[in-house]
């Protein structure tokens, strides 16, 4: 409690009364009348709805865009092509400094994955939008595409994505994001066994119940409402306003009520074509994916490669551990950059290793960009962290637990990142879910504490 | 193509529309008649969130031509209060905290009020099959089940009191 305080006191003045209450969810009744209104659930006239005409190729360059026959439909008000977008090229992260802009609003002469976006079809009715969209004629040259992140890194792979020259994301000159703490070939060779195994996930969809959308109005006064879903409301304002090379001012973002997000609405997708659509027609649009593109082409989780090498004494204490990350990306960089290095930080996991060598390297493949999904750039590591560490305890005959508390970060503890360890709770956490549990601990065990430098 | 017309009864009140003839029923619910508290989580039937009852029977509105309703009642989550007192199945899912997005939330209440006006005692076995064809994303299923079996027991209880 005391070092709660001490981390929360000037955030959170609440009069600590909370916990152990049952408070009404203050959103509940509006859940379970129907009264909750998300974002679709508003209604303008004159609404046009947006549809995308979409690579069917994971890897292709655009040879030729004819839009005739779908101009010619009728109920088709408006099509755009990435010469209508005032700054076609971004990234979402160059709010914060993350570089180089490497992703187009709309396909220019490459596409890079299956589903990217390449033409914007408004019209009055979503189904004549789809039938236009079917009717735009697209010729592709098809390059060879790449799919594996260590495939992607060997001399002569396809170049997936020009803005970077290369398929990797390049961390102040490096190839990856480098950890160095101590001195790893040291550390293997005082080890009483060295293991290395290899862990690999795949894309996971976050697959809410309401798909990604949004609703854009013109209003009398020049500006843009955006009635959206995205979990990322100033993300979305000023990358909006970059893209369309309008003040943050001229656009009005309301959102905050999202049908299941977790990370999969973070993106900044949907929003910006459907404001220049809006501005372009002075009508209101909305641009709503299909369940069909929400699991084609909304970004996943990463996928994750992962290589964890480590020497154990036999006393249970780890003295050296080697990693290899291998996030995929996809075909752009979105959050991927910001979760590689995230990933970098949090390894080795919470555990005390004196030497501890890390490589983090996010691969672009022609696989559907990835991005942000709950504890992105954690979540992977820590299932590859901890099912290492149970290996490594049965290798050494120690108990679970036992071998974790014995490895745990205690306060004062350098971590390989650089950063002393300051309100450790892992050795408590672990004696508390322990004694949940039925699991005994040896007096060791229930001895230790996140307040007392380990052995 | 001539529209053709519509003639039901939604939430105990009758309702008269002109419809295209590849109209949708969760399509002319929400955008006819502003009964936004169906969703549409896949339009292909798949999540469960548009569920409604037609002549009490659950029914994925999102695969359901607007004009076979014809004539017919539907009821959708706007329906099942009475007299601005809340259903027992909304109480409990409010109470015992089922939602949590809420955009399941409605199709969830529909297909658990179909199965309490048929079975008012059902097993935890006859709740998870009732819902089976909802998905929600973000609580887990287990409060929900929890809140419907707690709703079915309070409904048995103002009964017999």
């Amino acid at each position: 409690m005391e070092q709660v305080r001490e981390f929360f006191a000037a955030e959170r003045k609440d009069d600590g009364k909370a916990v152990g209450t049952s408070l009404a969810r203050s959103d509940a009744l509006g859940h379970v009348t129907g009264r909750t209104q998300f974002y679709a659930d508003r209604q303008f006239p004159g609404t046009l709805h947006l549809k995308m005409v979409r690579s069917p190729h994971d890897h292709a360059r655009i040879l030729s865009v004819d839009t005739s026959e779908a101009e010619k439909t009728p109920g088709v008000v408006r099509i755009l092509t990435h010469g209508d977008v005032p700054a076609n090229i971004y990234t979402i992260l160059r709010l914060i400094q993350v570089e180089p802009n490497d992703e187009p609003v709309l396909a220019v002469d490459k596409v890079r994955f299956k589903g990217e976006q390449i033409v914007a079809i408004l019209a009055e009715s979503e189904a004549v939008a789809r039938d236009a969209a079917a009717k735009v004629r697209v010729e592709y040259e098809v390059l060879p595409a790449v799919f594996d992140v260590e495939e992607a890194l060997k001399p002569g792979a396809p170049l997936v994505n020009e803005y970077h020259g290369k398929n990797w994301f390049t961390y102040e000159g490096h190839h990856c994001r480098r950890v160095r703490h101590g001195d790893v070939a040291k550390g293997f060779a005082e080890a009483d066994h060295v293991i290395e195994e290899r862990y690999q996930s795949s894309p996971i969809e976050h697959a809410p119940v309401e798909t990604t959308g949004c609703i854009v109005v013109p209003e009398a006064n020049g500006r843009l409402t955006c009635y959206s879903n995205t979990q990322a409301l100033f993300f979305t304002l000023d990358n909006a306003g970059l893209i369309l090379n309008v003040p943050f001012q001229k656009l009005r973002l309301i959102g905050g009520t999202v049908g299941g997000g977790f990370g999969g609405k973070v993106d900044v997708i949907v929003e910006p074509i459907a404001m220049l659509g809006a501005m372009l027609t002075g009508r209101p649009v909305k641009y709503a994916y299909s369940r069909e593109e929400e699991m084609q082409v909304s970004s996943p989780r990463a996928a994750e490669r992962i290589y964890i090498k480590d020497g154990v004494m036999n006393d249970g204490r780890i003295v050296a551990r080697q990693i290899r990350l291998y996030v995929d990306a996809g075909a752009y960089s979105r959050h991927s950059p910001y979760g590689t290095t995230k990933a970098a930080a949090h390894f080795p996991g919470p555990y005390t290793i004196p030497n501890v060598s890390v490589d983090a390297h996010c691969v672009y493949t022609n696989r559907t960009p990835s991005s942000a999904m709950r504890g992105f750039g954690v979540t992977i590591g820590d299932f590859a962290l901890e099912v290492q560490m149970d290996k490594l305890a049965r290798l050494v005959g120690m108990d679970p637990i036992a071998f974790r508390i014995r490895n745990a970060y205690r306060d004062g503890d350098m971590k390989a990142h650089g950063e002393i360890t300051k309100g450790a709770a892992l050795i408590e956490t672990m004696q508390a879910a322990a004694n949940l549990a039925g699991w005994r601990l040896g007096p060791t065990e229930l001895a230790a504490s996140s307040l007392e430098r380990g052995a | 193509m001539a529209k053709l017309p519509l003639v039901f009864t939604v939430n105990g009140v009758e309702q008269a529309e002109l419809v295209e003839p590849g109209s949708l029923l969760v399509d002319v619910i929400r955008d006819k008649l502003g009964l936004t508290g169906t969703r549409v989580g896949c339009g292909q039937g798949t999540c469960g969130a548009c569920t409604v009852l037609i002549n009490g029977e659950p029914t994925l509105s999102c695969l359901t031509l607007a004009v076979r309703t014809n004539e017919q009642e539907v009821t959708t989550i706007e329906g099942i209060a009475t007299n601005g007192a809340l259903h027992p199945l909304q109480r409990a899912f409010a109470e015992r905290f089922a939602t949590q997005c809420g955009f399941c939330t409605a199709g969830m209440i529909i297909a658990a009020k179909a199965l309490l006006d048929r079975n008012a005692n059902p097993g935890r076995d006859d709740v998870i099959d009732a819902i089976s064809g909802n998905i929600c994303r973000c609580t887990g299923y287990e409060p929900i089940v929890n809140a419907i079996l707690a709703a079915a027991s309070d409904m048995r209880a103002a009964k017999s009191a």
